[in-house]
């Protein structure tokens, strides 16, 4: 699914430019730019764009939240900067493109997006409490059992088990083998085990 | 001219965008990305420059500028990789030299550093949680030691011998591999645990002195793999294509 993205920069260059370094990555497309924001609301309305790539000189300045118009739920805001903007002001945006950026970055960041739409299509919610399945998944982790003898125990498949830790790792921010299992003795999952031995390097 | 703040944040903000070069002031270098202060003791560059320029203060200690703006280069600006040509017209001669260096700066003092914060934040913890976190971070360090032994042992005599024009056969950087991803993990996973799993009693100050101390490493150590990966081996592989020429 590409992420269809609007425009709205004045500057006939900077858009070119824009246009032009989004043009190689195939899961981005433009799909409209405006050059204010009365132009910006009617082609929100025309071209349902997933992110507004948007230069925060356009928007009537104050120094709290950018008054932007009201971009329709799930429509991620983009800033496009290219002068010295307070990070406070920015952190109201879902991304930040710095118009220095390689472009490599800033097809990176663009894409990152298109990436959490999706997510937000298929419903996974980032909530960070693991459900009982993935606890016993992960005090089996800790004890230094691999995927297969998991799957084998808990006779799921392994692609499952797979997945489940996946979700440990995305929900605990842990990857290794060692943290995951530091991770379960300080939350006191390994019940009376200790787990920590006989683990060994792998992560996944 | 005054240098008041302002002034500096501006020429800061403005300079950040554009790779350094040989007649900026070693001054102005360290106030645009202040980290780089660590990279001097590996230069054996010490402090009081005045006002002097990288170009100088390099020749006067022996070091080639290119090679050192190129590590500066490296540190300071996410993503820039050199070209094999640019490498190339750049004097190589203490590559070795730096990364040795930086081993010893892990391996003698950041890692032993780090040490005694875990072992005193761990000692207000209950149960069997400190010894678990202690172990863990002597096993990272282990794994650490480890991986810095092959090279010294395996990787940079090679490089040596390619430098001195001595045969190379018996080893070939394509044996090698750079990745210290399973090792950045371990690191990265520390933190984590730190500030969001800890149990209450730790002392705060002790842990922040901790995570502050990591998270540098942790950077430190992901550019350092930067170079060996994006300098280093194609640097070699360059060498070894001459040699059997």
């Amino acid at each position: 699914m590409k992420l269809k993205i609007l425009i709205a920069e004045p500057s006939q260059i900077i858009v070119e430019g824009l246009r032009s370094v989004l043009h190689d990555s195939p899961r981005l497309e433009v799909v409209s730019v405006a050059e204010d924001v009365a132009m910006l609301e009617e082609r929100l309305v025309a071209h349902h764009p997933d992110a507004v790539v948007i230069n925060p000189g356009l928007l009537p300045y104050s120094s709290q939240v950018p008054a932007m118009p009201g971009l329709p739920e799930g429509v991620f805001s983009v800033a496009l900067v290219y002068q010295y903007f307070e990070p406070s002001y920015l952190r109201n945006f879902d991304a930040v493109i710095d118009i220095r950026e390689s472009k490599h970055n800033i097809i990176a960041i663009l894409t990152s997006l298109g990436r959490e739409a999706a997510d937000k299509k298929e419903g996974k919610s980032d909530a960070s409490e693991l459900t009982k399945r993935e606890r016993d998944i992960l005090v089996l982790v800790a004890k230094g059992l691999m995927s297969k003898e998991i799957a084998e125990q808990l006779n799921i498949s392994i692609h499952t088990v797979i997945s489940h830790r996946k979700n440990i790792t995305k929900k605990t921010g842990i990857k290794s083998v060692a943290g995951l299992a530091v991770y379960a003795m300080l939350n006191n999952l390994m019940g009376e085990q200790v787990g920590a031995e006989g683990r060994d390097g792998e992560t996944e | 001219m005054p240098r008041n703040p302002y002034y500096l944040y501006k020429k800061q903000d403005v300079m950040k965008n554009y790779l350094f070069d040989e007649n900026m002031k070693m001054a102005d270098l360290i106030l645009i990305k202040p980290s780089l202060i660590l990279l001097l003791p590996r230069f054996n560059i010490p402090m009081g420059f005045g006002d002097k320029s990288v170009k100088e203060l390099c020749q006067n200690h022996g070091i080639a500028v290119d090679f050192f703006l190129l590590i500066c280069n490296i540190y300071s600006h996410d993503n820039y990789v050199p070209s094999l040509d640019k490498v190339l017209a750049i004097d190589m001669s203490m590559l070795n030299c730096y990364l040795e260096a930086s081993h010893r700066y892990y391996l003698d003092r950041r890692l032993p550093h780090i040490s005694r914060h875990i072992s005193r934040m761990t000692a207000e913890m209950k149960d069997r949680a400190g010894d678990i976190l202690r172990k863990f971070f002597e096993e990272y360090n282990n794994e650490v030691v480890a991986h810095f032994k092959y090279e010294e042992q395996n990787v940079f005599p090679h490089l040596k011998r390619l430098l001195a024009g001595e045969s190379s056969e018996g080893y070939s950087i394509s044996q090698y591999s750079p990745s210290h991803t399973n090792i950045e993990d371990k690191l990265d996973d520390l933190t984590q645990i730190m500030f969001k799993y800890l149990p209450e009693e730790v002392k705060a100050y002790e842990t922040i002195g901790a995570v502050f101390d990591i998270l540098q490493l942790s950077e430190d150590l992901k550019k350092h793999s930067f170079i060996e990966e994006k300098v280093l081996i194609p640097y070699v592989e360059h060498l070894e294509r001459k040699e059997k020429r």
